[in-house]
């Protein structure tokens, strides 16, 4: 087993190199450099001025030697310096919003697993019925519903109209004065939202992949052998069925964390989360390319971790992997 | 049953291809169908709620939303269908290439496409677009750039099925070539497939398009897209729930058109895969 895991983590690596030449090639290539940014806006810079900001930054430099430098820098766990006017490091910067983020990715992972899965299963057992159909028209609008618009319906109705919940941040203005019991409270009404609106996308895709792989599973020989020798229906479907048709879906977890990251740059900004969504919004449009590349990485480092942890518990739950 | 029986028996099929077709009608016939010009500003009747004059209502710079939503028909078909177009052209070369040649030409480009996989694709797309400058065509690339990792698993997958068929064999036995094989004999009979994912494809980039233009950095202002109606919804959500609704009910629908097209034609295409 700890070889396997090693494997995984030794492939990693060319991936994770492969994403930043990826990500740094085409950002560099792009027209228009950060310093347009502070240089247009100001009257008085001169191209002097412009050509020594160029410098401070290495963006005079051939692309590669930049991109060398940056790796250098990595392996140090330095990911640079933001550009922004504050100018403060970018990992400090990405590390006071990332537990936000990572809070409700796994917030969100949990409630789609709790969901989807009961979900799918039981719309694969009682296939057809009605049950079943609700559950596919869900299913089929919850692929074909903009997010984004759903939150802002959501804001219209339960936030504007009802006045139930806050529709922007994760705290009150008064959440200092409060009671820890109250304080707990105030927190759970800011996430309630957001939270259903970064797993409302995954919810879908699980619940149908549950539904197909359960009746896969349900076609099979051993359960008919189950049925045969006089096993309960309740025993065949959840102690043979369900575990057979539980494995695949991890797979499918990890590969649904990409769109959950990608995802928490909508909702975060929609729903004004200090997190590392809104963060990247925010250094995306004031091309701040160090702490842009800091959260690329980022990104592509918690999909990787999640697809390896994917991976390993589909090894310890399917002993035929491990063996090939 | 042949194709089109299965594809007339399917009542959401025909809805599917129903509203896709409406979305056609309705963007080749916005000029004439667009009651007020999308662009025309009225200082003085702005955020008015719909009335029997605008039906959905008037927009912040007193536009009418209705014109505006049809005029952004147009946006999201073309997008659709550019980036879509985009993906399936890379998707299916690769694929194509992988699938047929096998070996390391393979491996470089599944390891190629794994990397792509396993990427934020949202934050790769942001990050792009707003260096270069957003407009409708670095979004329909960008969108179509990053979209063809499913189309060439496809191919692939319908290539190495197909490679040693006798078809196959024939055609090198009278001397094609390699590219001959590929492009007349191997790939229309992957076509079916490619259709599918072109369909749901379309549905996918209409997605990510009005997302961008919503954050402000997809389509831009004036000119008029579902997703940038929208951001005057956010900004005026507590006073104009008419710019927040009817735009993303235009999107929904057409999603669900498309999905369903697709869903359709794999149906009918291929019985096997019927659930």
């Amino acid at each position: 087993m700890l070889k396997y895991i090693g494997k995984r983590i030794l492939f990693m690596i060319p991936l994770l190199l492969g994403i930043t030449i990826i990500c740094f090639f085409v950002m560099h290539l792009a027209p228009g450099s950060p310093t347009d940014l502070q240089t247009q806006m100001n009257p008085k810079a001169s191209a002097q001025m412009k050509e020594r900001l160029q410098t401070l930054y290495e963006l005079d430099k051939p692309i590669h030697v930049q991109y060398w430098s940056w790796l250098k820098k990595i392996s140090h766990g330095n990911l640079g310096i933001s550009f922004s006017s504050d100018h403060r490091p970018v990992t400090a910067k990405i590390m006071e919003r990332l537990p936000i983020t990572i809070m409700i990715e796994f917030l969100s992972l949990l409630i789609i697993i709790a969901i989807a899965i009961p979900l799918g299963v039981l719309s694969a057992v009682h296939q057809n019925s009605l049950f079943d159909k609700i559950a596919g028209v869900f299913v089929f609008i919850g692929f074909a519903i903009p997010t984004f618009w759903l939150a802002l319906l959501l804001m219209i109705f339960f936030g504007i109209q009802l006045g139930w919940l806050p529709i922007s941040g994760l705290r009150s203005l008064n959440y200092e004065y409060l009671t820890p019991w109250a304080q707990f409270v105030d927190l759970t009404k800011h996430l309630i939202l957001p939270l259903f609106i970064s797993s409302f996308g995954g919810l879908a895709g699980l619940s149908r992949y549950m539904r197909a792989n359960m009746l896969e599973v349900i076609r099979q020989d051993y359960i008919m052998t189950a049925r045969a020798k006089g096993m309960s229906e309740r025993d065949v479907i959840y102690k043979h069925a369900l575990r057979n048709a539980l494995l695949p879906a991890i797979t499918i977890l990890g590969l649904s964390i990409p769109g959950l990251i990608g995802g928490s740059v909508i909702f975060e900004t929609i729903f004004a989360i200090p997190g590392m969504g809104q963060l990247f919004y925010m250094v995306v449009m004031a091309r701040d390319y160090p702490t842009v590349m800091g959260i690329l990485l980022i990104g592509a480092i918690l999909t990787l971790l999640g697809n390896l942890i994917a991976d390993v518990a589909y090894a310890l739950a399917d002993p035929r992997i491990r063996i090939s | 049953m042949n194709f089109w029986e299965t594809f007339y028996k399917n009542k959401l099929v025909l809805t599917g291809s129903g509203l896709v077709l409406l979305l056609l009608l309705i963007s080749l016939l916005a000029p004439w169908l667009a009651p007020f010009d999308p662009g025309q500003i009225d200082l003085t009747n702005v955020l008015a709620s719909p009335s029997m004059n605008h039906l959905f209502g008037t927009d912040p710079l007193g536009r009418d939303v209705l014109s505006r939503m049809i005029w952004g028909a147009r946006i999201s078909l073309k997008v659709g269908f550019v980036a879509t177009g985009v993906a399936i052209i890379i998707g299916t070369i690769l694929g194509a290439l992988a699938g047929y040649y096998g070996g390391w030409v393979d491996s470089v480009i599944m390891r190629f496409v794994d990397i792509m996989l396993c990427f934020p694709t949202f934050f790769l797309i942001l990050a792009v677009i707003a260096f270069l400058q957003p407009s409708i065509w670095n979004i329909m690339i960008i969108i179509g750039l990053t979209g063809w990792m499913g189309v060439t698993r496809l191919v692939r997958a319908d290539f190495i099925s197909l490679r040693e068929r006798d078809f196959v064999q024939a055609a090198r036995a009278i001397g094609a070539g390699d590219l001959r094989i590929i492009f007349l004999h191997i790939l229309p009979n992957a076509m079916a497939s490619i259709l599918v994912a072109a369909t749901l494809g379309i549905a996918g980039a209409i997605l990510t398009e009005s997302a961008l233009s919503f954050l402000g950095i997809g389509v831009q202002p004036p000119t008029p897209s579902w997703g940038n109606i929208l951001t005057a919804g956010y900004s005026y959500i507590d006073i104009a729930w008419w710019l927040s609704l009817y735009p993303g009910l235009a999107i929904l629908i057409t999603v669900v058109g498309y999905n369903l097209l697709g869903e359709g034609i794999r149906d009918s295409l291929d019985p096997r895969l019927k659930k």
